[in-house]
This record gives structure tokens, sequence and C-alpha cells, in this order.
């Protein structure tokens, strides 16, 4: 991942504190002093009070407020929580926060505006594989991840690659067009084959 | 509404572009807040106890305990509801929470707010309720019997209609019978329910909740809070999906309860098992089906029986079950027909609005007879459909003349009519095969086959009922002097696209490049329900009309304002046109810039659209229900593994009936995804109960459709423009969900050799799997409970 640096964590001690949303949100939690501290999308945060069973997800949106990630399913089936971790990809409700401690965690908003991910981004937005949007994040981290570690994955490959993330309103195929344009944009395949034969879309009458 | 395009500038073309998302910047970063990430300071946690029991009566709940739990701010029960003791979308019979007797495991008994989920979930622990737990009933089939005890004060029977059509008793040569079955499918949307409630200075509730029908969710709120409905104000939080299980109350009111009673704001949100045991799911379906035809192949008698299990409360199954019998017999010429059904109450989960409305399951019945019929003639399926496919003119089973355009004939020869994949390679492995990675099948075991399914999907609501749509336009000036247009409606944006359309509208309308979204809230007028495929035309129609009317008194401003014959100014529209942002009249000599137009002020217009009406349905089931339909044809393509009875979707064909586009990105998106979910249904998607319990409400047990399973979709449409909705428009969500599933089944009989008459299919239904006696299924089996009960009442034959 080139989007996040690790550099300045220790400058980022008490992490972007203003966010929206960061007041917190479940649980409990004595204010017992710093359990550990999370890198997350390169600022180092502090989580106060943490109780051992907290998953990374749920600390990640009830108590740091990062509520970019989403939590469809907490077992590991939808990948709406998906985030990097150490580089890996991973569902982050299946990830015991305290576990992730030292590591680096980088979610869909961390990911950052340029490179990669920007061209993800705006080839989901350009072959429409949006919908209400609620898979989104978790694919947009999953397929940064597959097209780093895999940039001509072929049309087997990424459905594979993908197929930990469930979307419930695209069918996926746009999702699908927009990985293969970005391939294409990125020279790795042949513009020509970005579509999938039947691809129609410019084309009400289906040509 | 007429079908020209009124007001068009150097903006028109928006209309048919693809027009990207104006949400989309934000949901791709993961910045759109949904309505589970919103967070108040001081605001506190919900929690719902659930009845675990199916049937049960309640002899006392104590909540002293939970109440006097550290942290915990409210408890309401059953008494503390102030209004109505009741709610629902068509009849109120659901308890708001259960007060005397349970009806399905799942049921609300109580809910607590405290200051976090954990205090919470500690509350609801320390809820006693004594339940006497009783049988339930759960055989849809039994619980009319003359001996069957009723379920509820309301008694089993959610509706029943018989639609006799044509002469009694007219057969062809030809017949082919057999039953159907239908298994529960869930909405399954990705974003579980969530509410934010506030309690009001002024006594009043806000709610930002994400929901399908804010009106109708506020019209029930108010009801059981005992309040003005002007003191019940909601906003559309940001909703993951929908397929219609959010047009019901699930928890809005209980956040608002608790809001009031713990004088703060409430966030009551479900995780993935309480959204599975929280609203209402598509019915499960047994159906009879009787089809006659003469010897070359026309349709001459259609007889069906319809069980829709409704579950516990009524939700919408009455309306759901005159969607099902008025499509019973599908998109074909039939002169005689005999359609009966009933939805009734059982003890399982809660039925009501799932996309295709009672359709899907129908059309698994009507289209699997109509390939039985094609065999015992001798006839290409294909074939078949087209000779008898519906035109326009045509009598339905109900007397409605099929009115504007359905090209169904049209539909099931191009989707045939579309390349065939190639055959398995001899190397092919891995996710080509049946099974994928881990399962792959031995090449040699995998047989393909191919399969058709036609069937046509009303649009909009039907049966008389009034429906409308209003909005809001203004134009006016941004502070650096640029027209900019604000439309407000109360359209529920759940992910179909309103939010993009609607925009495109007013530009096209208004020629006005900058367009703003107010936020959907009960501040305006209704937009009705996003579903019935109904927001494009019925919205899209409301905004469309109101950006007329701030034209009409733009127009006249300007031509008063020159000076203009007084004619001129009654009906500004004849000589004045938008042109680039520009007010022109060619023959008056006239070019004012919008801006400058504007200068003395804003220009405002409500508009509320109404389609043409329909008739209720009388005792004969005769009537001119439906507004419009909207056709589709499916062909599937399947490779099937003959050991582990596993099956791969090798390719999905759609050609469908799709009126004027408004947005060809939009509405790929829409049928693809359609699609899919009828490929879950066909394949994987069913909620398990036992004994009325459901078994597998979890993503992990309730499977759905991955990368690895759908295939890429090759789609025509067919652009036949409606003429009474705006632009010639269809709604589009629909009628692919309608198809795709028998498409499968069919692809699927045909690779195997078996009658498959249960859906989903399941491996066992496709090998012989050796099975035990007691394995839990459902649907097809009567549970043991049903045994010990006296029969009849049933209406298979």
């Amino acid at each position: 991942m080139t989007a996040v640096s690790a550099d300045g964590l220790d400058a980022a001690a008490d992490g972007p504190g203003g966010r929206a949303g960061s007041s917190g949100g479940g649980e409990a939690r004595t204010d017992s002093g710093e359990s550990y501290r999370l890198n997350v999308d390169g600022f180092l945060r502090s989580v106060n009070g943490a109780r051992i069973e907290d998953s990374l997800l749920t600390v990640l949106r009830d108590v740091l407020g990062v509520t970019a990630v989403k939590d469809a399913c907490e077992q590991g089936r939808c990948g709406a929580c998906s985030v990097l971790l150490d580089g890996r990809l991973a569902a982050s409700c299946t990830v015991l926060a305290a576990d992730a401690d030292g590591s680096r965690v980088v979610t869909v908003a961390g990911l950052g505006g340029a490179g990669l991910t920007r061209a993800i981004r705006a080839m989901f937005l350009a072959e429409g594989a949006v919908q209400c949007g609620f898979c989104t994040p978790g694919f947009v981290v999953a397929v940064t991840d597959l097209l780093t570690r895999h940039p001509d994955a072929d049309e087997g490959e990424i459905r594979e690659a993908l197929s930990g993330n469930i979307c419930r309103c695209t069918g996926y195929g746009r999702i699908l067009a927009a990985v293969r344009a970005v391939q294409a944009e990125r020279g790795i395949i042949p513009a020509a084959d970005a579509h999938a034969p039947g691809n129609a879309q410019d084309r009400p009458d289906g040509g | 509404m007429g079908d020209e395009i009124v007001g068009g500038g150097v903006v028109a073309g928006e209309i048919g572009r693809s027009v990207r998302r104006p949400d989309g910047p934000d949901k791709v970063t993961g910045a759109f807040p949904y309505a589970g990430d919103l967070r108040v300071p001081g605001m506190l946690h919900a929690r719902t106890l659930r009845s675990p029991y199916p049937r049960a009566r309640i002899g006392r709940v104590d909540a002293a305990a939970a109440r006097r739990l550290p942290g915990v701010a409210a408890v309401v029960l059953a008494a503390d509801v102030p209004g109505v003791a009741t709610y629902g979308l068509i009849v109120a019979d659901q308890p708001v929470f259960a007060a005397t007797e349970v009806r399905y495991a799942g049921e609300p008994v109580a809910a607590v707010a405290a200051v976090d989920a954990a205090t919470a979930r500690r509350a609801l622990a320390a809820i006693e309720v004594d339940y006497e737990p009783l049988r339930p009933a759960t055989d849809p089939e039994r619980v009319l019997a003359a001996d069957a005890q009723p379920l509820h004060p309301a008694g089993n029977l959610f509706r029943e209609i018989d639609i006799r059509h044509g002469e009694p008793g007219v057969d062809g040569p030809v017949v082919v019978e057999d039953r159907y079955v239908v298994g529960m499918q869930d909405q399954a949307f990705l974003a579980p329910e969530a509410a934010l409630a506030s309690p009001a200075a002024d006594g009043g509730v806000d709610l930002l909740v994400a929901t399908q029908w804010l009106h109708s969710d506020r019209e029930q709120l108010a009801a059981c809070l005992g309040i003005p409905e002007n003191l019940v104000r909601l906003t559309l939080a940001g909703v993951g999906g929908a397929f219609g299980g959010r047009e019901d109350i699930t928890l809005q009111i209980h956040g608002a309860l608790l809001a009031r009673a713990a004088g703060a704001p409430v966030r009551i949100a479900y995780d993935r098992v309480e959204s599975f045991l929280g609203h209402p799911h598509r019915h499960p379906a047994r159906m009879w089906f009787r089809h006659t035809a003469t010897a070359d192949g026309e349709l001459v008698s259609v007889q069906a029986k319809v069980v829709l299990d409704g579950g516990a409360y009524a939700s919408s199954s009455p309306a759901v079950l005159a969607n099902a019998l008025t499509h019973a017999a599908g998109p074909y010429r039939v002169p005689h027909a005999r359609l009966r059904g009933v939805a009734v109450r059982t003890n399982n989960p809660p039925c009501g609005a799932m996309r295709g409305f009672g359709v899907p399951q129908v059309t698994i019945g009507h289209e699997a007879q109509m390939d039985r019929l094609a065999d015992a003639l001798g006839l290409d399926p294909v074939d078949l459909r087209t000779r008898n496919a519906v035109r326009p003119g045509d009598v339905l089973p109900t007397g409605q003349v099929l009115g504007g355009p359905l090209p169904a004939r049209e539909l099931i020869q191009l989707v045939a009519a579309r390349p065939l994949p190639p055959p398995p390679a001899a190397d092919v492995t891995g996710l080509a095969l049946p099974g994928g990675l881990p399962a792959a099948a031995e090449p040699s075991r995998v047989r393909r086959g191919v399969g058709y399914a036609l069937a046509y999907k009303n649009l909009l609501f039907s049966e008389g009922m009034d429906d409308s749509s209003a909005a809001r336009v203004r134009l006016d000036l941004t502070d650096d002097g640029t027209p900019r247009v604000r439309v407000h409606s109360a359209c529920a944006e759940v992910g179909q696209g309103f939010v993009t359309i609607a925009g495109q509208i007013a530009r096209t309308e208004l020629g006005v490049e900058q367009v703003v979204l107010a936020p959907a809230d009960t501040a305006v007028g209704s937009a009705g329900s996003t579903s019935a495929s109904r927001q494009t035309w019925m919205s899209g129609g409301a905004v469309r009309g109101a950006c007329a009317a701030v034209a009409d008194r733009l127009f006249a401003r300007v031509a008063r304002a020159a000076g203009l014959p007084a004619e001129v100014v009654e009906a500004p529209r004849r000589t004045l046109r938008i042109v680039a942002g520009e007010i022109v009249g060619v023959e008056a000599g006239l070019r004012v810039r919008i801006a400058d137009a504007l200068v003395e002020g804003p220009i405002e217009a409500d508009y509320t659209f109404h389609h043409r009406r329909t008739t209720a349905l009388d005792a004969d089931g005769q009537g001119d229900p439906h507004v419009a339909f909207a056709g589709a044809a499916h062909r599937a393509v399947v490779d099937v593994d003959i050991d582990l009875g596993l099956v791969r979707v090798v390719s999905m064909a759609l050609a469908q009936d799709c009126g004027t586009v408004l947005n060809p990105l939009s509405l790929r998106g829409q049928v693809e995804g359609g699609t899919a979910q009828g490929l879950g249904l066909a394949l994987m998607e069913e909620l398990v109960t036992v004994d009325g319990v459901v078994v597998n409400p979890t993503f992990h047990d309730y499977l759905l459709p991955t990368t690895a399973d759908v295939p890429d979709l090759d789609f025509v449409a067919v652009t036949e423009p409606q003429p009474d909705a705006p632009y010639g428009v269809k709604g589009v969500g629909e009628a692919p969900t309608c198809t795709a599933t028998p498409a499968i089944v069919a692809a699927i009989r045909a690779a195997v050799g078996r009658d498959l008459r249960r859906v989903p299919v399941r491996p066992q239904d496709l090998v012989d799997l050796p099975t035990r006696g007691d394995l839990p299924t459902r649907g097809d089996l009567p549970t043991r409970a049903d045994v010990d009960t006296a029969g009849g009442g049933s209406t298979g034959e």
C-alpha cells in the first residue's frame, strides 16, 4: 500500500479526535486509562477501557467513530467491514481489536485519494458500481487489495477474490465492469475487453 | 402528463444519458452517513426483547428489576403505548409490543434504552416474562380448517380471492397439472435497520430513519404515540438497500416511545440476526396449477390455487395475494381461467413486501407449467410461449383490457435469439465448474441445461388506490448569482437512483445546471412508497410537473415584464422556451437570461402527480386493477454436477420491456441486481423455520449470491414508451426478479431431467442423497404438530 504512510504516528497520538461520530458508541467503558493504541489510517488512536472481546470492527465504529467501515453481518461473511491489516485484507469483525495492537489498520477512509484507489473509486462511479453503497467501502478495500497484489487478475481470479464481499443491489455486473475498467485504464487489459460481452450500456436498445 | 418534453433547453440531453449518482462520491470514500452511522452526544442505546416462542400466552411481564439497573433510562412494554396498541400497513393487527400473547418467534415484548448497549442488553436479561407456550400453527394449509383455532381476534384469513374468467369447466384436450412450493426469501438488504429518535420540545418526536415510506411510517407512529401527525417529523437517513423489507414499521415506534419516555435521543439499531427476525419476508407459497391446451398448443384454460403463508400478522398480505392471483396465468391469452387463493395467518414469521410482490411465486408455477405443456405437446418452449403471449387489447383474467405496450412475444423471441455460451471446454477448471474451487465437479459428470421464463409484473399501486406523489421545486439564485433548482420530495432513496433521476428531470425541464435535492422528509407532501416499481413514474412525474409549473411562472413573469400581450402571459409556453440558460421567444424577439429573470425573487411550485384510476376486484375477481405492466424474459444456461447436486449458472440473458430509458446505467444496475436476487431464490436463499422458529438468521446460514455465482448478464432493453407515464417510462426493478428464478429452475430441469417442484432447488432435490425422516424440512412436508391436527383445509387437488 502506498496510500498510507506509517510515518508520523507519534505526531498524531491523539488521532483526529474531532471526527464526527466519535462520541463513543455502544459499550460501557470505565475510564480506566488507555488499554492499547491502534494505528488506524496512519494515526495512533488511544483505545480506553477496552474489553478483551471487542472486535476490531466494534472498536473502529463504536469507540473510534470510524463509521466508514460498515457492519452488516458480524460473522465475516459479507466483507462490508473489510480493512487492510498490515497490508492484508481482513474482515474487521473477525479480528480482536486487541490483536491489532501493533498492526497498521487501513480503512476505506485511509486509502487516500491518489493512485490505484483513486482509479477504483472513479471507475466505481463511472461504471455504476454503486447503488445503495453500503457494500462499497468494503469493495473498494477488497479491489485495492486485489489489484495491488495481482494487477492482471483474470476473470476467474477477480471473481474468486471478490466472492467474500456481498452486494445485494448490483448483481455485481457493474462492480466487475469497474474492476475491468481500472485494468484497462492502466493498460493491463485491452480497453475493448473492459466491458463484458452483452454489456450494452451505451445503447438502450441493447445492440 | 403528455409525452412532450416541455421546457427542454440546452441540457435536455440529460434524459436518456448515463448520468452518475450525486451521492456516489461520498459512498466510494465511506463518508456517506447511513442510519446506523448516526451518533449524537448524550444519546441512549436501545435493545428489543423478543419472544423465543412462536406462540405463547404471556402471563406477566415484570420490568421492575430492569428499570432499577444503573444506566437504564427507559423500559417500554405494551402498557406503555399511549395510542393505538397495534399498527400495520393495510390492517393494524400487529401489536407494538405483545401484551397477552406472542404469535411468532421474534415478536417484540419490550424495549429498553440505556447509556450503552451492554447495559441495555443486561436490562433485557433482567425483564421477566412468564410465557405459557402453545402449540404453534405452522402449516398454512391447515389454519383455515373448521376445527383450527383462531390465532388472532381477526381470525386466520387475511384475504381470499376467486377470479372467474370465461366459462367454467371448458378444457382443452392436453392437460398438465402439478403442485409447486416456494420457500421464504429474505430481502437481506445489507444495512440492518437503524434509526435515531429524539424527543422534541413541542411534545413531538423527530426521527432519522432508513425506511421506504416516510409518510406511512408517520401515520402509524402518530396513531400509536397518540399524538397528531404534525408532531411526528421524519427525515430519511442513509438507506442501505430495501427491496420491500423496509416498507413495514420495525423499530420506528419502539425508538420513538423510548425517546419520549427517556427524554433523550435514542439510537435503535438491529444486528443481522435481529434484522432477519425484525422485518417481514417474501411469502412462502404452495401452489397448484392445471393448464389445458388444444392439440396445436393454444391455451384453453388455466386453473390455479395459491396459498400464501402470511405469518403472524397481515403486513401487506392482502395486496400481495391480489398480485399473485391476478398474475397467476402469466402474460398469456387465456380464454378460461379460475384463479383462487388465500393469504393466511400462521405462527410463522410475518411476510409482506419483497421485490416482485407475489408475482415471483406464481411465475415459478406458471412457467413450470408452460414447459410441461410444451413437453406434452412436443413443442419448443419458446414457440409455445410465443404462440400464447398476450398482446395489447387482450382481455386478462380479471377482465382488464391490456392497455399500454407489452411486447411479450418480442421479449421471448429476442432472448431466445441471443447467442448461447460455448459448450464447456474439456480442460475447464475451478470457478467455471459447479462447486467452484472448493468442490469442483468432475467434468464428465456435468450436465448442461437451458431454460426460459416469461412474465409480466404490474407497475404502481393497484385495485383502485388513488396513489399520488408530491414534489416541491424552487428556482432561485445562489449567492454568486447562478440559477439553482432545489427539488424537495419525500421519495425514499434506497439505492435505486431516484436522486439521479430527479436531477436529470430538473435539468431537462428547467435548463439549469445546478440542482440540489432537499433532504427527504415529512415537511413536504407524501411521495408514497419506494416500491411497486413506482418512484420514477410517480415521483419523477411529480418533479417534472413541479418543474413545469415553475417554468410556466417564469415564462409568465418574463412575458409580463416584456409587455407581451395578455394571451402570451396567460399561456406563455406556446411562444417561450428555455434555451441555453435563457428564456427565448422567437416570434416576440425575446431573450432573457434565467438569472436575470430571478433577480426579482425565486419561483416555487408544488405538484402532485396521480396515475390513472384503477378499480377494485369484485366478488368474481373482475375489475381494472392494474395501472400498467412491464414484461421480461430470461434465458438461463446452467451446468449441474450430477454427483453433488451443485449448480453453476453459466449465463443469463434478459430481454425486458423498459419503456423510455432515462438513465441506461441505472437501468442496467436495476436489471442485473434483480436478476441476481432471482438467482438467489432459485438456488440458495431460504429462511428455514422449524416449528415456526427461524433456524438460519445469519449470513453464515442464509446464503446470498456472490461474484462466484452470478454470471455477466446479456441484456436487451425494449424501449417502447408507456403513453400515460412521464417521458414514457416504466418501472424496471421488479420484472427481472420474477423471471430469473423460473428460468434457472427450468434450465436445471432440462439438465437433470427431473420434475423440480420446489424452490429453492437444493442438492438433495437433484441427487438421491440418503435422508433421515427427522431432518428439518419446511414447506413440502407437514410438521409433527400438523400431523396431530385433524386434516382438512388443503387446497391442493
